[in-house]
């Protein structure tokens, strides 16, 4: 090394400490979270897991538009130092920014200048088996976070410093139990959901005082003896039968009631499990203070395809058949676009149609909403089942969008994509996986004839319609999509590496940019002294993953070099 | 994808039987997993059981594994005082018998006789080997972890030979000895998944 050269590193490196120094540390102005910043937004912020409690994943932020959107750039990018699924979507607070990631991090950034307040670090059990390691996102309240863990516990955070306040043991993590979704907060709850479904939990839903995190509800998603519901279950099934609650619920704050969806009965083969399995594959109304159980709505009975319904449907003043009414839409991963409608003490089917190509459903009862089996294509013990969609569904976890504006629904689908396995008798072992089938059984197949699998849909709730969709030939479509007033539908998800900005009406591509690795996280869009940004985790992994090396396996010449490593980038209009 | 092969399908038999016995076993192995020296890293001296199956808890002898695979899941155990060190799952490991000649000198060197041990956990995310199977790029059976696909060739070292895992698992270094196979030293590498951040 040169005298120059080494003059040079040095002056860098002091630079460097010099910045950190005075960079990193506490945030000096933070704002409040209350129960009325939850429930009406600033339109430049975004706390909720879809922005706001009605989980329609739209801002109404229009800076950034169709006619100025070619123009986005990069602004400013941070490493977040892991690998694996970056599923969290940027949660903005008045300028500050929370970025949870794979392994319980939690880094707080200025939304503007992408500078480092403080970084947490969960330490993880060294004998943690994470099926799923990932996380989606930080809750807010007050002056502090919530971050739900994979060794299962819920870890309250001085928004400020990132210092522990309170750290609470959910369940055992030793037997399977686990938390990958944001925690839901209302009127000072924290509410988070088990995971776990595939090592055979019995799912809840339990709610924690955010001043200390004592426990103040619990609620079952299996009904036990002498509940109602409780008879749709033989034997000692639903000690075990699943119905896991990964992902975050959304609100009604007019009728004080959650809306929470429920993962597959479990193992995946019904005649394991027989009965409708309440209330797996289901979403429950329930109430805040209590975790009473409301109603519910079943989207299908004995689930047997591993068909989680945990995304919680849309909350949608609906403009239908001539009336307006509040509904609930929930693309299905069982491939039914679902049109409920909701009501205080019910939730009933309206409409329901297949928004990706199914064998499985011969058609949905009018009365009930209950879908018709083809029993051919049902999953049982002892013979191998093909069935379509694939075990991931039409849409897996990763949200739709709404926007009132264009009052269309923007789905992240998949199509031509199916599956199958064997289903097999297994016994019970804590803590270790529990299908119902080997897992190297689990087939991922393309349909003769496929043009396309991702598939980026656009439909009218009112009239049943597709209005248009974007396909994607070489590539699985595996990332949530935002909405903005802009008339914009931003979304990554693909193999390429790209995220992507349509136009909301015609579904035109409008932007696109090559990021550091796959995109399976939520895009969201905030605004600091006067300029929108646009904001996404890039980081690939989970079952973007899977599905990737599903494809490559049986496709010679799909991309599979899909580099994983988390970077938040941020974007705004080129000045 | 085809119908299972013939070899899968009887992989696949072979472990749900596997399973189906060691549910029991680990039931009435409570009280063992307890036991002083349950929790500890498998040692110099300790012989290896076989933790699932018809012979769980009975100890592994070279005869009783197949040449080329598949592989058997192991607990160490102490022969003096006979715990069975399945106090954390850090301590499993899978063993298989290969051919010398296609191992690699270090791997060759940890070996009795062709027959190796690597811990069980995946360095990804911590999650078990359950297959052994033909590699996603070549034609060699391999150790796989179903969670996230990541592969490892015990021929050498169990180095990362497919999927997202940052390196090879723990090696476990064995010989033969009075008819049983004993362990010769310490884990070699670490154990158990990496730490983010």
């Amino acid at each position: 090394m040169t005298m120059k050269q080494w003059l040079l590193s040095s002056f860098v490196a002091s630079t460097c400490l010099f910045s950190i120094t005075a960079i990193a540390g506490p945030i000096e102005k933070y704002t409040p979270v209350t129960a009325d910043r939850l429930k009406n937004p600033e339109p430049g912020n975004w706390m909720l897991y879809r922005r706001t409690y009605d989980g329609q994943g739209y801002s109404p932020l229009d800076q950034i538009n169709t006619s100025n959107v070619k123009d986005l750039v990069p602004v400013w990018t941070f490493s977040t130092g892991v690998i694996e699924g970056h599923e969290a979507p940027p949660i903005v607070n008045n300028g500050v920014m929370f970025v949870a990631t794979p392994q319980g991090q939690v880094i707080a950034l200025n939304a503007k200048t992408g500078d480092e307040y403080w970084r947490y670090k969960r330490q993880l059990p060294d004998d943690l088996f994470q099926l799923h390691p990932t996380n989606r996102g930080v809750g807010l309240w007050q002056d502090k976070l919530y971050l739900a863990t994979t060794d299962d516990h819920v870890v309250a955070l001085d928004a400020k410093t990132g210092k522990v306040l309170w750290d609470t043991k959910v369940q055992d993590y030793k037997k399977g139990q686990y938390l990958t979704l944001m925690p839901l907060i209302v009127d000072g709850k924290v509410i988070v959901g088990a995971a776990g479904g595939e090592f055979g939990v019995r799912g809840y839903i339990v709610a924690y005082d955010a001043n200390n995190g004592k426990e103040l509800w619990r609620t079952f998603t299996i009904p036990g003896p002498g509940e109602p519901g409780h008879e749709t279950w033989s034997g000692d099934d639903w000690k075990t039968g699943g119905g896991s609650a990964w992902m975050t619920g959304n609100y009604d704050p007019d009728t004080r009631t959650i809306y929470w969806g429920t993962g597959n009965a479990a193992p995946w083969p019904g005649d394991t499990h027989p009965g409708d399995n309440l209330y797996t594959t289901s979403v429950l109304a329930l109430d805040p203070d209590s975790g009473k159980i409301k109603t519910y709505f079943q989207y299908h009975q004995n689930d047997s395809w591993d068909w989680d319904e945990v995304d919680a449907p849309m909350l949608i003043d609906l403009h239908r058949d001539g009336r307006i009414f509040k509904s609930l839409i929930h693309p299905g991963r069982n491939a039914i676009f679902w049109v409920l409608e909701r009501k205080p003490d019910s939730i009933k089917y309206v409409a329901g149609w297949p928004y990706v190509y199914t064998d499985v459903w011969k058609g949905i009862e009018p009365e009930t909403g209950k879908p018709i089996v083809d029993p051919a294509h049902k999953p049982v013990i002892g013979k191998r089942v093909e069935f379509c969609p694939s075990l991931w569904g039409g849409k897996d976890w990763p949200s739709a969008a709404y926007s009132p504006k264009t009052r269309l629904v923007y789905i992240p689908a998949n199509e031509n994509f199916c599956g199958g396995f064997t289903g097999e008798k297994v016994p019970l072992v804590p803590g270790q996986l529990w299908l119902g089938t080997k897992p190297e059984d689990i087939g991922l197949k393309v349909r003769a004839g496929a043009t396309h699998f991702g598939e980026l849909q656009a439909w009218d709730p009112a009239t049943g319609k597709k209005v248009w969709s974007h396909l994607f030939p070489r590539s699985h479509l595996f990332g949530s999509v935002t909405a903005t007033a802009g008339d914009l539908i931003f979304v990554g998800g693909t193999n390429d590496r790209m995220f992507r900005a349509f136009h909301a009406k015609t579904g035109e591509l409008l932007w696109e940019q090559k990021t550091n690795s796959g995109i399976m996280g939520m895009p969201v869009a905030y605004e600091v002294d006067g300029t929108q940004y646009i904001a996404i985790q890039s980081g690939w992994g989970v079952d973007a993953q899977r599905i990737q090396d599903a494809l490559t396996t049986n496709n010679i010449g799909i991309e599979n070099n899909v580099p994983q490593g988390g970077v938040v980038w941020v974007f705004a209009l080129k000045k | 994808m085809s119908s299972p092969s013939d070899q899968t399908r009887r992989t696949i038999i072979l472990t749900a039987l596997a399973t189906a016995v060691h549910a029991s076993a680990a039931r009435s192995a409570a009280a063992e997993e307890d036991a002083p020296g349950s929790d500890l890293r498998p040692q110099k001296a300790d012989v290896l059981v076989f933790a699932e199956g018809d012979h769980a808890g009975e100890v592994i002898k070279p005869q009783d594994l197949t040449p080329g695979g598949p592989f058997v899941r192991a607990w160490p155990k102490d022969p003096k005082t006979s715990v069975i060190r399945k106090g954390s799952r850090l301590n499993e490991v899978v063993v298989v018998k290969l051919d010398p000649a296609e191992l690699d000198d270090d791997t060759r060197a940890r070996s009795a006789d062709g027959i190796v041990a690597y811990s069980v956990i995946c360095s990804h995310a911590g999650c078990p080997i359950t297959a052994w199977g033909k590699a996603a790029q070549g034609d060699k059976d391999v150790l796989k972890c179903v969670c996230h696909n990541s592969e490892f060739d015990p021929r050498q070292s169990a180095q990362v030979v497919f999927g997202p895992a940052p390196r090879r698992l723990a090696a476990l270094p064995l010989a033969a000895a009075d008819g049983s196979l004993t362990v010769i030293g310490t884990f070699i590498g670490k154990v158990g998944a990496q730490q983010g951040g």
